[in-house]
């Protein structure tokens, strides 16, 4: 299933690697006491550090270095027991000291990897080069007063992981999975939000292509800030097509910094590689000591690791009886598992159905209605979980529970309440039942007669007829078993 | 009453401890100082109305016997470059010339609660660049000591003013910061004493930075015990700067007087048979001399990596401060000099506000750290700094404290210094740059007057965290030498 891009002369894949910037969970920024809240009255949360007063000094916030070498292992990566801070110098408005805390040859983190889920439903594994910690810059408002522009400092100074991947990705769904992935994984930590249109999450991709086989690395574009995991596949799938187009056409390639612009679906130059800065990184001097992660912190860290996808998977398989597949969808982002969890917590709630429920209609109805966070809906965990409970024990029928859905979130009504209301509890009276299905047997000769002649699949004709003029609450069992005795 | 501001710090406590005098009348007497002093431009900005409203609590608390500690009631002179909350702080900058700081450094902060009194910021070099304090924007300190032809001489730097105000008897101690030798030399030149401490023993924090890796604060006093008393005070660790040393601050004052009976010196092979300059080697063999009379055992070392140190230094000091200094950008406090763009609004502003040697220093320091010259220069830097140092701690091995001139000469005219090119004015710092590198302690203290009646001063300098037997040494010295029985 690989992607492949047909060129004039021969057929090129693509090379991907992809840098991500996560906001760090924490109360204060990486080197002030100021809050790293985000929004808030512009200004507000400044210590005079973030502001580069004189003689001010930045001293690491320890639960952010915490938090860094946590997504490290979440990443089976690489804890360097020793890094250096170092200072990445620029001079621009909403860099208030002049440079950026960064680290640079000696990041926090080492090589690790993910692994992510192909079309096919194999496994690719996606290496890791590097996680380090930096500071944010402040944000500068250019349309606020005309001729002027504004400076919002309230970010500067958050701290920020940059995670960057090997170049192992070769298909903008790739791509896609690996960003996927890693926000679930910075989620499951809570490390990140990992919300990329609040910005706490952002991704700039490196393009390049070569003919198929090859094993050179080409002239590579980075495209800069692409701020959903839709618009990424997009700007790769242009970037690609991009350079192709050009190899095809006898041009070059520059490397450069790129783009996206997500109306046109197109990445636009913005700067060449003649105008970028010599960032003059040294070891910040005001940090001199090298940044140590103690074996005590490590292993407090080791200690705090919650569950992971993986393990949740193989843990639900075995606790509640579902499919691998089913398991793998539920736990591959932490809200969902922890919604199934809680459903699962009501009585007589059953897994299949729930996991059911949850991956087929409530995943419908939100994509429909474009809720992100499962537990937005007002089909709350425990209401799914006692719904389920509801069919296991007979008083509702699969086809109901699945109606009552929509119903509870135009309402937000109980589940039982809607069931009383609306009569919806399914019907096991064996004579009730009987005399239904007589009438439809009566009604519908032709359809007996050739189920009789051996056209079984008519079977489904029948229960349906009986379900409908039940209005779906008749008990499916005892329809089977009634009908088979009638029909034979 | 006899001339309150001649007094040491310690008499001024014993003072205050016996109520001879009042907080009120010491500040008095030093504010008349102050103004008479003028003409040694050693202050850029006189706090007295704020250093008496200080001495009324001062006050109070003598007549209650509840005095803080010995500082308390000292009327002390602040280098310009401690930020000092509601004060303006400048560091001799057109940049900051009105910057009023909304915070306390740790140092001066340590030093209010100890309850000591500010009555002025002293001049500077501008951010502490330069070795004569001509580099001020608000113009040059003058040395009180005149030389024998009559001629007013510079004071050094970059604490010049601070040292001119200790001599001129304008505060009863100042504070400075060492970064090449910003203390030890105005203290030579002006025939006081200075100690730059360990890196890590004062903390940095609202100290405006030169280069962090090299800056540290230290006292400048009238003599070895005052300095002691003060950075008794001064030093301490402090959360608020990641490079301060969590160490305790050992009661210097106590030891300060038990002699250097058995103590190991160490004098420098290459210092004595190089080309010192006659009476600077005089005064090196008189120091050895006072030294080993009181019982010191002389030893001649060798620190063979200290050649490179001058050219160590004016490559790790201007990347640091290429870097420290951009935060002048006349964006949120300080001068700004618009522009019709932001690049414009920033060569306006640093074009107007830095002085050339402030320049000329951020143009090493950018150049040092570029793409291409970065492993040729800084890095090679940062090793040959690693070489200095095992140098020192090789020394060590051998000698407990290490005795060299302060400087290669004593105070120039400025008419001299005009005919210096940077590189000769660089020279000054050969023999107090080092110790920077290494990170270690060293005080300096004036010990015999030149012919031409200008002080010359002698440095120890010892292990990390060993101040107590530099004020122990130094101490010695003080009591016997020339230029103290002058």
């Amino acid at each position: 299933m690989s992607y492949i891009i047909k060129g004039r002369t021969c057929d090129y894949e693509v090379v991907i690697g992809l840098e991500v910037h996560c906001q760090v969970i924490s109360k204060a920024k990486l080197f002030s006491s100021a809050s790293a809240e985000s929004g808030g009255t512009p200004n507000d949360h400044v210590a005079f550090i973030d502001a580069g007063f004189p003689g001010m000094l930045p001293v690491v916030n320890k639960f952010c270095v915490e938090q860094a070498v946590k997504t490290g292992l979440g990443l089976n990566a690489k804890i360097n027991k020793k890094s250096v801070f170092a200072r990445k110098n620029y001079f621009y408005a909403d860099l208030p000291q002049g440079y950026q805390i960064s680290q640079y040859d000696k990041p926090i983190v080492g090589e690790g990897y993910l692994d992510i889920e192909l079309e096919d439903g194999s496994t690719k594994r996606i290496g890791i080069e590097r996680l380090h910690l930096e500071q944010d810059a402040g944000k500068s408002i250019h349309d606020m007063l005309p001729g002027k522009s504004c400076i919002d400092l309230n970010r500067s100074g958050v701290a920020l992981m940059e995670i960057v991947s090997k170049p192992d990705m070769s298909s903008p769904y790739e791509a896609g999975a690996y960003l996927t992935k890693l926000r679930s994984i910075v989620r499951y930590l809570e490390t990140c939000d990992g919300n990329m249109n609040e910005g706490s999450m952002r991704c700039d991709a490196n393009v390049s292509v070569r003919p198929v086989g090859s094993k050179e690395l080409r002239t590579r574009c980075e495209i800069k800030n692409v701020n959903s995991i839709r618009y990424l596949m997009q700007a790769i799938e242009y970037e690609a097509n991009r350079h192709v187009d050009a190899y095809d056409n006898g041009e070059e390639i520059y490397q450069e910094t790129r783009l996206f612009n997500a109306n046109k679906k197109e990445t636009r130059s913005m700067r060449g590689k003649e105008n970028a800065n010599d960032y003059r990184y040294f070891p910040d001097p005001d940090l001199a000591f090298p940044l140590v992660v103690s074996d005590e912190l490590l292993e407090k860290v080791k200690n705090s690791m919650p569950e992971m996808p993986e393990e949740k998977a193989i843990r639900f398989v075995q606790t509640y009886k579902i499919s691998e597949d089913e398991a793998k969808r539920l736990s591959a982002e932490k809200t969902v598992a922890n919604y199934f969890e809680e459903a699962m917590k009501e009585k007589g709630s059953d897994g299949k159905k729930t996991a059911n429920l949850i991956l087929v209609e409530l995943a419908a109805y939100m994509s429909e209605n474009q809720i992100e966070n499962i537990y937005e809906l007002k089909t709350t965990a425990s209401r799914l979980g006692r719904i389920t409970a509801l069919v296991e024990d007979g008083t509702i029928g699969l086809r109901i529970a699945k109606e009552l859905l929509p119903m509870i979130e135009e309402t937000d009504k109980e589940p039982e309440a809607i069931i009383e209301e609306k009569g919806l509890k399914q019907v096991s009276d064996t004579g009730e039942i009987e005399k239904i299905i007589d009438k439809i047997i009566a009604d519908n000769p032709k359809n007996v007669e050739e189920y009789k002649a051996g056209k079984e699949k008519l079977f489904g004709f029948f229960v349906g007829q009986v379900m409908k003029a039940t209005q779906g609450k008749a008990n499916p069992a005892v329809i089977n078993k009634l009908l088979k005795d009638k029909l034979s | 009453m006899a001339d309150l501001t001649s007094k040491t710090i310690a008499e001024l406590s014993q003072g205050f401890d016996n109520k001879e005098f009042s907080a009120t009348e010491v500040v008095t007497a030093y504010i008349k100082n102050m103004e008479q002093g003028r003409k040694y431009n050693a202050y850029i900005t006189e706090t007295g109305e704020h250093a008496l409203a200080q001495a009324k609590d001062c006050d109070n608390r003598i007549a209650s016997g509840k005095r803080l500690s010995m500082l308390d009631g000292v009327p002390l002179g602040i280098k310009d470059l401690f930020c000092t909350k509601d004060i303006k702080t400048t560091a001799a900058s057109r940049i900051l010339e009105n910057f009023i700081p909304p915070y306390e450094s740790t140092v001066t902060k340590n030093l209010l609660d100890a309850g000591s009194i500010f009555i002025g910021k002293t001049n500077l070099d501008e951010f502490a660049m330069g070795g004569a304090n001509l580099t001020s924007y608000f113009g040059q300190a003058i040395n009180p000591i005149k030389r024998a032809d009559g001629k007013e001489v510079v004071t050094g730097g970059s604490s010049g003013g601070s040292a001119a105000a200790v001599a001129a008897s304008m505060c009863a101690g100042a504070t400075g910061t060492d970064t090449g030798g910003s203390i030890r030399q105005p203290a030579a030149f002006c025939g006081i004493v200075g100690i730059k401490p360990t890196y890590g023993r004062c903390s940095r924090y609202g100290i405006i930075a030169y280069a962090s890796s090299l800056d540290q604060a230290g006292p400048m006093t009238k003599t070895v015990e005052d300095a002691a008393i003060m950075l008794e005070k001064m030093a301490g660790f402090d959360e608020l700067d990641s490079t301060s040393a969590d160490i305790a601050v050992p009661n210097f004052t106590s030891s300060l007087k038990s002699g250097v009976k058995g103590l190991k010196v160490g004098v420098v092979k290459e210092f004595l048979n190089g080309d010192l300059n006659k009476e600077i080697a005089a005064a090196y063999e008189e120091s050895m001399n006072i030294l080993k009379s009181n019982g010191a055992e002389i030893k001649e070392i060798s620190l063979p990596n200290m050649k490179y140190a001058l050219a160590t230094y004016y490559i790790i000091a201007p990347a640091e401060a290429s870097s420290n200094l951009a935060r002048y950008d006349g964006l949120r406090f300080g001068l700004r000099v618009d522009g019709s763009s932001l690049d414009e609004m920033y060569e306006n502003s640093r074009s107007a506000g830095f002085g050339a040697e402030v320049k000329r220093r951020i143009m090493i320091g950018t150049y040092v750290l570029s793409a291409g010259y970065y492993d040729a220069y800084y890095l090679k830097a940062l090793n040959v700094r690693k070489l200095i140092r095992q140098d020192y701690i090789n020394a060590f091995k051998e000698v407990d404290t290490i005795l060299t001139p302060v400087a290669p000469t004593t105070a120039f005219t400025i008419e001299e210094s005009k005919s210096f090119d940077p590189v000769t004015n660089y020279l000054q710092d050969v023999f107090t740059v080092p110790v920077n590198l290494a990170k270690l302690p060293a005080i300096s203290v004036p010990v015999k007057m030149a012919e031409n009646s200008l002080p010359i001063g002698m440095q120890l300098i010892g292990r990390d965290f060993d101040e107590e037997t530099l004020f122990k040494g130094a101490y010695v010295l003080e009591q016997n030498n020339s230029w103290s029985r002058r």
